[in-house]
């Protein structure tokens, strides 16, 4: 490894055996094709389609109206209310799904049998789709069949289980709070696996020096999974940015757009509204947002760095 | 942490708590979905079972869960396919190739890491519809593989990072060309990895919801999720039902989790936030 990543391999001292037996270019050829026709080729549409008229219909080929939708982009206060739902929903995603998943990771870990066992429920959630998992918690939300009406007969009529998503505020929080449910189970898997992989050593000579155990979380523990954190932060930010299906099933975006993120207000104002220029316009934005998510990850995660290791030698 | 025998109450009561949110739910389902509507009408969602039937899986069945779940297995067949195809030689190039390009072709895979494919579903939509694949599983299958690509590409091109210079230098010595390199040492070294991004492809396939939503029309071409969805916007009332539908999605993904459990776990950790 004396060559680094940024100059590339060196091929002129080398050769011969060390050339044979290597694949060329072609071998990337048809996954690249494949990958740009059908991943990138559609960044370089949604740009053109932002700047047309186009509602989805074969005999109406899209009209170019130049900065239209984008002059909309400005002015349209449900697109801004969505964007502030997103961020919302990711602020609060991330404020409950990290400290739970955290806490419970860290005493799954634990070496009790009894704890690996309990860590194997937990995984329940990942088994079920989104969608499942949405018309579940559609179920037992529902005012009339589901678990309000047990509350109703405990608490009163009228109480704040009684139409949670009757009120934007409260339906927001039981979408946080089935995020939780679905997403932390595996959050917690991946701190579980960053726990075990911390030294014992570490542990006994805190213990030796006399640290409690709030102390060996605080100065042991976190410190430790610090990477661990940064990728299991940046998931759950990816993972509720793009959140859809759980939205549509579980509130069609209200009360009056309380609940609508970015990508369902894509899905309500372009596609089933028919505008897929508008539409367009709005995946561009969340496209650029995408990107400075990934900028972001592949720095925290040093995925560009792992290409420096082996690569060429 | 074998050093601190004291038990941890707080924490052993907090995973308590947290273990009943979990598993109340899953309780809620499994009940309903072998109960009678009448039954649950009138004892409501959280009381003990008392009776079992068959009848809601039979219902499900019915209203077309069997064509929605064998819809969503020919799309996670199809693209696991596909992505089994296309992303070992890829990988192989990233990792051994000495081709300038394919370093771009690395960077490329780690920009596509951040393009989820809801993102670009109107797009996707109108090439799709180009190409004449509209209202078709392959129009489905071909997007949701491609978005799968970067991800699985990391994924198997780490592992055969692994293997040691040694061995390909032996086959070199025997004088193998690319491709027997690739099928006798690679491949057979990069089965851990493959068997990630099956279960990875699989699960994204069956998971997915909008392509599907947005690129199919007709009824019997429907996924289960989408199953689901519909289900649920027609028959809310009938939660015994829901349930039941529910738990025949979670089937085939229980028996990956009984069969191949290691594989299943690195392949949602491959996911990530779904």
């Amino acid at each position: 490894m004396i060559q680094s990543a940024s100059r590339g391999p060196d091929r002129t001292k080398r050769g011969g055996l060390q050339q044979a037996g290597r694949p060329g270019f072609a071998w990337s050829l048809p996954a690249v094709a494949f990958f740009a026709f059908f991943a990138l080729l559609p960044l370089a549409v949604a740009i053109y389609l932002s700047f047309t008229k186009y509602n989805g219909i074969r005999l109406l080929p899209p009209k170019f109206v130049g900065l239209d939708n984008w002059s909309r982009l400005l002015t349209d206060d449900a697109l801004h209310r969505s964007i502030g739902v997103t961020l919302t929903l990711i602020v609060l995603a991330v404020a409950t799904q990290l400290p739970v998943s955290l806490l419970i990771g860290v005493w799954a870990a634990g070496p009790q049998r009894m704890r690996a066992l309990v860590a194997a429920l937990y995984f329940i959630p990942l088994l079920m789709s989104t969608a499942a998992v949405a018309v579940l918690w559609a179920s037992l939300a529902d005012p009339n069949f589901g678990v309000p009406a047990v509350l109703n007969g405990i608490l009163g009529p009228n109480n704040v289980f009684s139409n949670l998503l009757g009120k934007p505020a409260t339906a927001l929080g039981l979408i946080v709070f089935i995020y939780l449910w679905g997403a932390s189970p595996l959050h917690t898997l991946i701190y579980q696996g960053g726990a075990r992989a911390i030294p014992e050593v570490l542990y006994q000579a805190a213990s030796v020096d006399g640290a409690g155990r709030v102390r060996q979380f605080f100065s042991i523990t976190l410190p430790q999974l610090k990477n661990t954190i940064v990728t299991s932060t940046i998931l759950m930010v990816v993972g509720t940015f793009t959140t859809f299906d759980l939205i549509l099933i579980l509130t069609r975006g209200g009360p009056s757009g309380g609940t609508s993120n970015l990508p369902f207000f894509m899905y309500d104002r372009g596609v089933t509204a028919l505008d897929f220029g508008y539409g367009s316009v709005v995946a561009v934005v969340l496209i650029a947002l995408a990107t400075v998510v990934s900028v972001v990850l592949v720095r925290a995660t040093r995925y560009d760095e792992m290409q420096g290791t082996q690569e060429g030698l | 942490m074998h050093t601190r025998t004291r038990p941890n109450w707080i924490a052993g009561i907090f995973a308590g708590i947290w273990l009943l949110i979990i598993l109340v739910p899953v309780y809620v389902m499994l009940r309903a979905s072998f109960e009678s509507r009448a039954t649950y009408a009138q004892k409501g969602p959280l009381a003990l079972p008392s009776e079992f039937t068959l009848g809601n899986f039979a219902y499900a069945f019915d209203q077309g869960f069997g064509k929605f779940l064998l819809n969503s297995g020919i799309v996670a067949i199809g693209t696991v396919l596909i992505v089994l195809v296309l992303v070992p030689p890829l990988s192989f190039a990233i990792v051994r190739s000495r081709s300038r390009s394919v370093g771009v072709v690395f960077r490329l895979m780690l920009f596509g890491l951040a393009i989820p494919a809801q993102v670009v579903v109107i797009p996707v939509f109108y090439l799709i519809d180009r190409i004449g694949l509209y209202d078709s599983l392959l129009g489905v299958i071909l997007p949701t593989a491609a978005f799968i690509i970067p991800l699985a590409t990391l994924i198997v091109s780490g592992g055969m990072r692994e293997i040691s210079n040694e061995l390909y230098e032996a086959m070199a010595i025997d004088g193998a060309t690319s491709v027997q390199t690739f099928f006798r040492l690679v491949l057979p070294l990069s089965k851990g990895g493959l068997a990630t991004i099956i279960v990875f492809s699989a699960l994204n396939a069956w998971n997915g919801y909008l392509l599907p939503l947005v690129l199919t029309r007709s009824a019997d071409l429907r996924v289960a999720t989408l199953g689901l969805g519909v289900f649920k916007q027609e028959f809310s009332l009938n939660i015994p039902g829901l349930m039941a539908a529910i738990v025949m999605t979670v089937l085939p993904i229980l028996l990956i989790y009984i069969f191949a459990r290691r594989a299943l776990i690195r392949g949602l950790m491959g996911v990530g936030g779904k």
